[in-house]
């Protein structure tokens, strides 16, 4: 396997660890501010190592520069969506979590 | 076991659950749903069978049909969207009309 | 390598049929339609795997996106209604009998496409010998801009009807978001992705002749675009009293019949396309969809009438 090839594997599966931390954050963390914390930081960084290994594979600069908008804007509408639902739930009067 | 007939009878068994969920279920909402899944599953069978060319290219004419269908779909769940919303709307109207009757022979 | 993809395959049909069993079993509405919206999404990754990456674009923006904003939509307005609803009304027999009969009908479906030919060209072949003549090299435009026009432009119309019956069926709540105004993040990432979106629709516009890509999925990204600037109140709903939005919403029928008919002037029939002129009538006539698409899907996100018998409900106290 071409070392540009065990380069991108390395970087998706770091990718996917990430995510996997993520979603084990979003079932087991205890309220949805801990949750959007695990799903906003984690899934990003996540979808950031896909992306540089997809990067990579494609060995294109046009491709790797589109891959790098579309982590910009999936970084731009997560964090605003995170901010929504954390306002939203403020809103509605939902108490952080405080350990007992 | 090929891709076309996995992903074919994937939409079949979204149709089963669609009808089931637009027959049993109460909230028309939820009937609008259903019928969403059920239109979901035939695009998904349609889209699946034009996956079996001997050239592995696709037949652009499903494609073409299902893509239509989805805009089509989305336009008629607005309008249903429309209809339940006026439904609601008359229905609340009733009550208050009535809850004013009420008052008025009370008082 | 077959084998990860065969597993991708069974997570994947797992997921979107457990997804739709969610929609339907979930108590809360509310829950029910975030499910619905992440079943839109499941589907556009379906369709990837499918080789169908022009549905991928189009189900992702219209039938997760649009849908599922609808749907959130329509469920404000009826908060006054308890959002749990005792479901379902049917005994346990019912329930039986209901579910037999969907699964019958389920499994005569499934064999009917059990006893599918492996190979089937469809029409695949034709309209692969004749892309060269159609002015678009995206065998998907092909078909909808040129050999079935004919569909195209009676779903352009179908848009136009929707319009109107929504118009008729309501008056328009003024606004379609609660009390809280929109916050200064929602606010600026608004102002940032707007422009990019127009940008990305112009793309999709201008590749969908050659690639994956088209009227369609330009007029969906632009709606969302719409829809975004609505409900954080960057622009008013869409008066339909205003001469430039009824333009804009029957722009793409007319323009369609007139192209329609002026081919006939050159002794071609109705929507037959001279060749000479197919590239450049394909792109004006994707153009002008892509508007009249754009506005169609933001005033059935807005819903209804503005008028001055029904004044909106900000203007109450």
């Amino acid at each position: 396997m071409p070392v540009v090839d065990l380069l991108a594997l390395v970087l998706m599966l770091t990718g996917a660890a990430f995510f996997f931390a993520g979603t084990v954050g979003l079932l087991r963390f205890p309220d949805v501010y801990c949750r959007l914390h695990a799903l906003t930081k984690v899934d990003n960084l996540g979808l950031g190592f896909v992306l540089a290994g997809l990067a990579l594979r494609s060995g294109l600069l046009t491709v790797a520069l589109k891959l790098l908008l579309i982590w910009l804007l999936v970084l731009l509408a997560s964090t605003t969506a995170c901010h929504l639902s954390a306002r939203a739930a403020r809103h509605l009067g939902v108490e952080p979590w405080r350990r007992a | 076991m090929t891709l076309t007939l996995w992903y074919a009878l994937t939409g079949v068994a979204l149709l089963v659950v669609g009808v089931y969920g637009l027959v049993s279920r109460v909230h028309v909402l939820r009937q609008i749903m259903a019928v969403n899944i059920v239109g979901a599953g035939v695009f998904l069978v349609l889209v699946a069978g034009a996956h079996r060319r001997p050239s592995g290219a696709i037949d652009p004419v499903p494609h073409a049909m299902v893509l239509t269908g989805i805009v089509v779909a989305v336009s008629a769940t607005a309008v249903a969207l429309a209809f339940a919303r006026r439904l609601r709307a008359d229905a609340d109207e009733r009550t208050d009309g009535a809850a004013r009757e009420d008052e008025a022979r009370a008082g | 390598m077959t084998a990860i993809l065969w597993a991708f395959d069974v997570v994947l049909a797992v997921t979107l049929v457990a997804l739709a069993a969610g929609v339907l079993a979930t108590a809360s509405l509310f829950r029910s339609i975030v499910l619905f919206i992440v079943f839109g999404l499941t589907m556009s990754i379906a369709w990837a795997r499918l080789d169908a990456v022009d549905l991928g674009l189009v189900e992702a923006a219209v039938g997760a996106g649009l849908t599922g904003a609808l749907l959130l939509n329509t469920l404000g307005h009826m908060r006054s209604q308890a959002e749990f609803t005792p479901e379902p009304s049917h005994g346990p027999g019912g329930r039986l009998a209901l579910a037999l009969a969907a699964g019958t009908a389920g499994l005569a479906i499934g064999a009917a496409v059990w006893a599918w030919p492996d190979a089937f060209a469809g029409l695949g072949d034709r309209v692969d010998t004749h892309l060269a003549e159609s002015g678009a090299q995206n065998p998907v435009t092909a078909v909808l801009l040129n050999f079935r026009a004919y569909d195209t432009l009676l779903e352009i119309g179908v848009l136009v009807v929707a319009v109107v019956a929504v118009w008729a069926l309501s008056p328009m709540r003024g606004r379609v978001l609660d009390a809280d105004p929109p916050g200064l993040v929602l606010a600026g990432f608004v102002h940032l992705l707007v422009p990019v979106v127009v940008l990305v629709a112009g793309y999709l516009l201008w590749m969908g002749t050659d690639a994956p890509g088209g009227a369609f999925q330009a007029g969906a990204v632009l709606a969302a675009a719409g829809v975004l600037l609505l409900i954080t109140g960057r622009v008013a709903p869409p008066q339909l009293q205003a001469i430039v939005e009824r333009g804009a919403v029957v722009l793409g029928l007319v323009a369609f019949l007139a192209v329609g008919v002026a081919v006939m002037a050159g002794g071609h029939a109705f929507l037959e396309l001279p060749d000479a002129w197919a590239t450049t009538l394909i792109l004006l006539l994707e153009s002008l969809l892509t508007i009249s698409i754009a506005i169609v899907l933001v005033i059935l996100f807005a819903g209804g009438r503005t008028d001055a018998a029904h004044p909106p409900e900000d203007a109450a106290p």
